[in-house]
C-alpha cells in the first residue's frame, strides 16, 4: 500500500518552474530518501507533502498528491493533514519554552487536555525519540539549553506527539555532530517500524545506510527512483550514477 | 612621523575632552537640581491634597500614573495589533506595510505643542471632551503610537520564522501560532518600548496643557482637567512663588525619569540576550 | 570532482597490470624451464612469485584505503571489491608457476619420456588469458572478458589430452610411471592457472554490469 502517490506534479514559485511532471509513490513504513544536488527540487517535493509551500507566495501545483488515496490538495483540513504529516527540520528549532510544553504545544493545539493526559503524550514521545531518561529530570527547563543532537530530538519528540502517520525529515542532521548524527539514524529506522519517513538528505552514504528506497532528483526531475540497494549498486541512469559517485554535486 | 604621533595625541585629547564636557554638562544638570532641591524635599510635599499653602506634588503624580495608564491601554493594543498585522498578515514589504512605517516615522518627528494643538482642536473642541484627562490621554496616545507601532514590529520580526515554521508543521493555525509563539517571544522587546512610551509621557508637557489642563488636584473622573508631574513643574515655575518646591519636584521627576532609562536599558540587554 | 580518488583509482589499474606482467613472465619463465629444462629459467619464475606476493599485499592496502577513505558506491564500489578478488586469483597464479617450476628442477638433467607439444601450448593460452583478463577489467572491455571466459574451455581440453597421452606412456612401460605422474602434475596446475585466469576474467566481467557468475550481487 502506497502512502503518498504523486502524479504529474508540477510547482511553480511565481514564473520559475521548481518541479517537473514529478511522479512518485512513497510506500508506508518505510524510509524513502530524496537525493540530489542543490537547488534540485527535493525539499520543494517535501514540503509540498505538508502544504507548507502554501505559505510562500506565488507558489502555484498543478497536478495531484495523494495521501491514503485522498487528494491533499482538494478539501482536506490543512490543520488535520498537517496532524497526520509531521515534519522536521534542518535546523533545529525548538520554541522557548520548556521542553514539556515544546513537545506538549502539538497535543494541545489538537485538543487534547488535562494534565495526566499531557504528562503521558509528553513522555511517550520523549520516550519515542529515545531522549526521555536525558530529559526526565528537566521537563520544565528551557528547550534553548540543550545541545543541538538533543534538540533535534526533542523536535522529533514534538513531531511525534501528535501521533502522526508520516514524518517528513528535511536534512535532519546536517547540522549535526557525527554521533548525534547517528543516533538520530538509529531512530529513523527504529521508527519505520511505526511511521512512514521520508527523508531528504545531501549524504549519500546516509541514504545508503538507512533509506529503503531512493529518489534522485535533478533541476526538478525525478531522473531516478528504485529501492536503494539496486539505486547504489547498479543505477540505471547515467546522472544517477555520476551524482552518486561524486562525479558532479 | 613625529607629525603624525602628535596628531594622534591631539586627536585623543579632543575626543576625551569632548567625553569629559558632555558627562559634565549632564552631571551638572542633575548635580545643580539635586543641590537646590532636595534639602526642600519635605513628606509635606506629598500630601494627598494640593492648595496654595502646601503645594503638594502627589495629586500631581497620581494623575501621572492615571494617564500613563489610559494612554497604554489606548495605545498599546492599537500599537500591537497594527505591528501583528504588518509583521504577520500583510505581505513582507508590501506597499501598505512601507507607507505605514514612514507614517509612523514622520509622527515620531512631530513637536509635541503641535500635537497639543492637535488635541486641543479635535478632541478638546470638536469631539467636545473639554479639557480633560481623557483628551490628554487621546492626544498621547496619537503621540506615543509610532514608537509602540515600530518597537512592537521590530519585536515581531526579530522573532525567527523557523518557530513560525514548527508551529504550523505542527498543525496550528496562524491566530494560535501568534498567540502562543510569536507573541510570547516579542514581549521583551514590545515592553521595551512600551517604557520607551512611557517616558516620552511623563515628560510631555506642552501637549497636556492645552489637552488635559492644569487642574491642580487628583481627578475624580476621566472628564476632569488634572495636571501631571511635568506639567506641575511647568506651573510651579511659572508663578514664579515656590521656588524650592519647584526643585524639590524637579528632582522627583528627575528621579523618575532616571529609574525608566535604567529599566528601559536592563530590559534591551535583556532582550539582546534572547536572541543572541 | 574527486581528483584525488581519481588519481588513485589509475593507480590501481597501473598495479594490477604490474602485477598482471609479473605473472605473465612467471608463466613464461616456468614454461620455458620446462621446455628446455632450465634449472635458471625455473629459479627465475620462483622468485617472480615472491614480487607476486609483495604485490599482492601491496594492491590489497591500497584497495582497503580506497574503501576507507572514498566510501565508493556503484561502479567505483564493484572495481575495487573487484581487484581485491582478482589478486587472490593472480597471486595463487604465481604460486602455481613456482610449483611448476619446483618440479621441473626436480626433472632437470633426466631426459623427458616424450616431446612436450601440448604443454607449452597450455602455457602460451594461459598466458594469453591472464593478459586479456586484466585488459578487460582495465579497459572496461566486457566482450574481451567473455571471450577470456570462455577460452578456460581450451586450457581443459589441452588437459585431457595430455592426460590421455600420459596413461598411454604409464601403459607402455611402468618405467615411465614416476615421470608421467610429475608431468601430469605439472599439466594439472597450468589447468588450475587457466581456471584461475577465467576467475579474473568474471571479475572484470562483475565490475563492469554487477553480474558475477550470472547471479546479482
Amino acid at each position: 500500500m502506497d502512502k503518498f502517490t504523486i502524479e504529474n506534479l508540477d510547482l511553480y514559485y511565481g514564473e520559475f518552474q521548481a518541479l517537473k511532471h514529478v511522479g512518485l509513490s512513497v510506500p508506508e513504513r518505510e524510509i524513502t530518501a530524496f537525493i540530489g544536488p542543490s537547488g534540485c527540487g527535493k525539499s520543494t517535493l517535501l514540503r509540498t507533502l505538508n502544504r507548507m509551500n502554501d505559505l510562500i507566495e506565488g507558489c502555484r501545483i498543478t497536478g495531484s498528491v495523494l495521501l491514503d488515496g485522498e487528494n491533499i490538495y482538494r478539501g482536506m483540513d490543512v490543520t488535520l493533514l498537517r496532524k497526520r504529516v509531521g515534519m522536521v527540520f534542518q535546523k533545529p528549532n525548538p520554541f522557548p519554552m520548556s521542553v514539556y510544553d515544546n513537545v506538549a504545544f502539538g497535543p494541545r493545539t489538537h485538543g487534547v487536555r488535562g494534565r495526566a493526559k499531557l504528562d503521558d503524550v509528553v513522555e511517550r514521545s520523549l520516550r519515542s525519540a529515545a531522549i526521555w531518561d536525558e530529559l526526565r529530570d528537566r521537563l520544565k527547563k528551557d528547550a534553548l539549553g540543550l545541545s543541538g543532537g538533543q534538540q533535534q530530538r526533542l523536535c522529533i519528540a514534538r513531531a511525534l506527539a501528535v501521533e502522526p502517520e508520516v514524518l517528513l525529515m528535511d536534512e535532519p542532521t546536517s547540522a549535526l555532530d557525527p554521533i548525534s548524527t547517528i543516533r538520530i539514524e538509529d531512530l529513523c529506522v527504529t521508527l519505520k517500524e511505526n511511521y512512514t519517513i521520508i527523508i531528504v538528505t545531501h549524504n549519500m552514504q546516509q541514504a545508503a545506510r538507512i533509506s529503503d528506497r531512493t529518489a534522485f532528483f535533478l533541476l526538478g526531475e525525478v531522473v531516478e527512483s528504485s529501492d536503494t540497494e539496486t539505486m547504489f549498486r547498479i543505477p540505471h541512469d547515467r546522472r544517477t550514477e555520476d551524482y552518486i559517485t561524486g562525479r558532479f554535486g | 612621523m613625529k607629525r603624525a604621533k602628535i596628531f594622534a595625541a591631539a586627536a585623543r585629547l579632543a575626543v576625551y575632552l569632548a567625553a569629559l564636557i558632555t558627562l559634565g554638562a549632564l552631571l551638572f544638570i542633575i548635580g545643580y537640581i539635586v543641590v537646590r532641591g532636595v534639602p526642600h524635599l519635605t513628606w509635606s510635599l506629598f500630601a494627598w491634597r494640593y492648595n496654595s499653602e502646601n503645594v503638594s506634588l502627589m495629586p500631581a503624580l497620581l494623575n501621572t500614573i492615571l494617564m500613563t495608564t489610559l494612554s497604554l491601554l489606548i495605545a498599546v493594543p492599537l500599537g500591537v495589533s497594527a505591528a501583528v498585522y504588518l509583521v504577520e498578515y500583510a505581505r513582507r514589504g508590501s506597499r501598505l506595510v512601507r507607507i505605514v512605517r514612514m507614517n509612523a516615522e514622520t509622527l515620531s518627528g512631530i513637536p509635541s505643542i503641535v500635537y497639543g494643538l492637535f488635541g486641543m482642536l479635535f478632541f478638546v473642541n470638536a469631539l467636545k471632551l473639554g479639557l480633560s484627562m481623557l483628551s490628554g490621554a487621546l492626544t498621547l496616545s496619537v503621540m506615543i503610537l509610532p514608537v509602540i507601532l515600530r518597537t512592537s514590529e521590530e519585536a515581531l520580526i526579530s522573532v525567527p520564522d523557523s518557530y513560525r515554521e514548527g508551529s504550523f508543521g505542527l498543525g496550528a493555525g496562524r491566530l494560535r501560532t501568534i498567540f502562543r509563539v510569536v507573541l510570547p517571544d516579542a514581549v521583551p522587546g514590545i515592553l521595551a518600548g512600551v517604557i520607551l512610551g512611557v517616558g516620552r509621557i511623563v515628560g510631555e508637557t506642552a501637549a497636556l496643557i492645552y489637552t488635559a489642563g492644569t487642574a491642580s488636584d487628583t481627578v475624580s473622573g476621566i472628564m476632569d482637567s488634572a495636571r501631571t508631574l511635568s506639567v506641575h513643574l511647568y506651573a510651579l515655575s511659572q508663578e514664579g512663588l515656590y521656588l524650592d518646591q519647584t526643585y524639590a519636584t524637579a528632582v522627583v521627576l528627575l528621579g523618575i525619569v532616571i529609574v525608566i532609562n535604567a529599566l528601559s536599558s536592563a530590559l534591551a540587554r535583556k532582550v539582546g540576550l534572547h536572541h543572541g | 570532482m574527486r581528483i584525488t580518488f581519481e588519481e588513485q583509482l589509475r593507480q590501481l589499474n597501473t598495479e594490477l597490470l604490474e602485477m598482471g606482467a609479473l605473472i605473465e613472465h612467471a608463466i613464461q619463465s616456468a614454461s620455458e624451464a620446462l621446455v628446455h629444462q632450465d634449472v635458471k629459467a625455473a629459479n627465475d619464475a620462483i622468485a617472480f612469485d615472491h614480487e607476486v606476493d609483495q604485490k599482492e599485499r601491496d594492491i590489497e592496502t591500497l584497495c582497503l584505503k580506497l574503501l576507507l577513505q572514498q566510501q565508493p558506491v556503484a561502479r567505483d564500489l564493484r572495481l575495487i571489491s573487484a581487484a581485491l578478488k582478482m589478486i587472490t586469483d593472480m597471486e595463487r597464479i604465481g604460486d602455481q608457476a613456482a610449483d611448476i617450476s619446483g618440479l621441473v628442477i626436480y626433472l632437470a638433467g633426466k631426459p623427458y619420456i616424450k616431446s612436450l607439444e601440448h604443454l607449452p601450448q597450455m602455457a602460451d593460452a594461459a598466458i594469453r588469458m591472464v593478459s586479456g583478463s586484466i585488459d578487460a577489467f582495465v579497459k572496461k572491455d566486457l566482450v574481451l572478458a567473455r571471450t577470456i571466459i570462455a577460452m578456460d574451455d581450451v586450457i581443459d581440453d589441452l588437459f585431457d589430452v595430455i592426460k590421455g597421452e600420459l596413461i598411454a606412456l604409464i601403459q607402455r612401460d611402468a618405467g615411465n610411471g614416476e615421470q608421467a605422474v610429475d608431468l601430469l602434475m605439472i599439466a594439472k596446475y597450468f589447468e588450475r592457472i587457466g581456471d584461475h585466469a577465467q576467475n579474473i576474467a568474471e571479475w572484470a566481467e562483475y565490475s563492469i554490469t554487477g553480474v558475477h557468475k550470472g547471479a546479482e550481487l
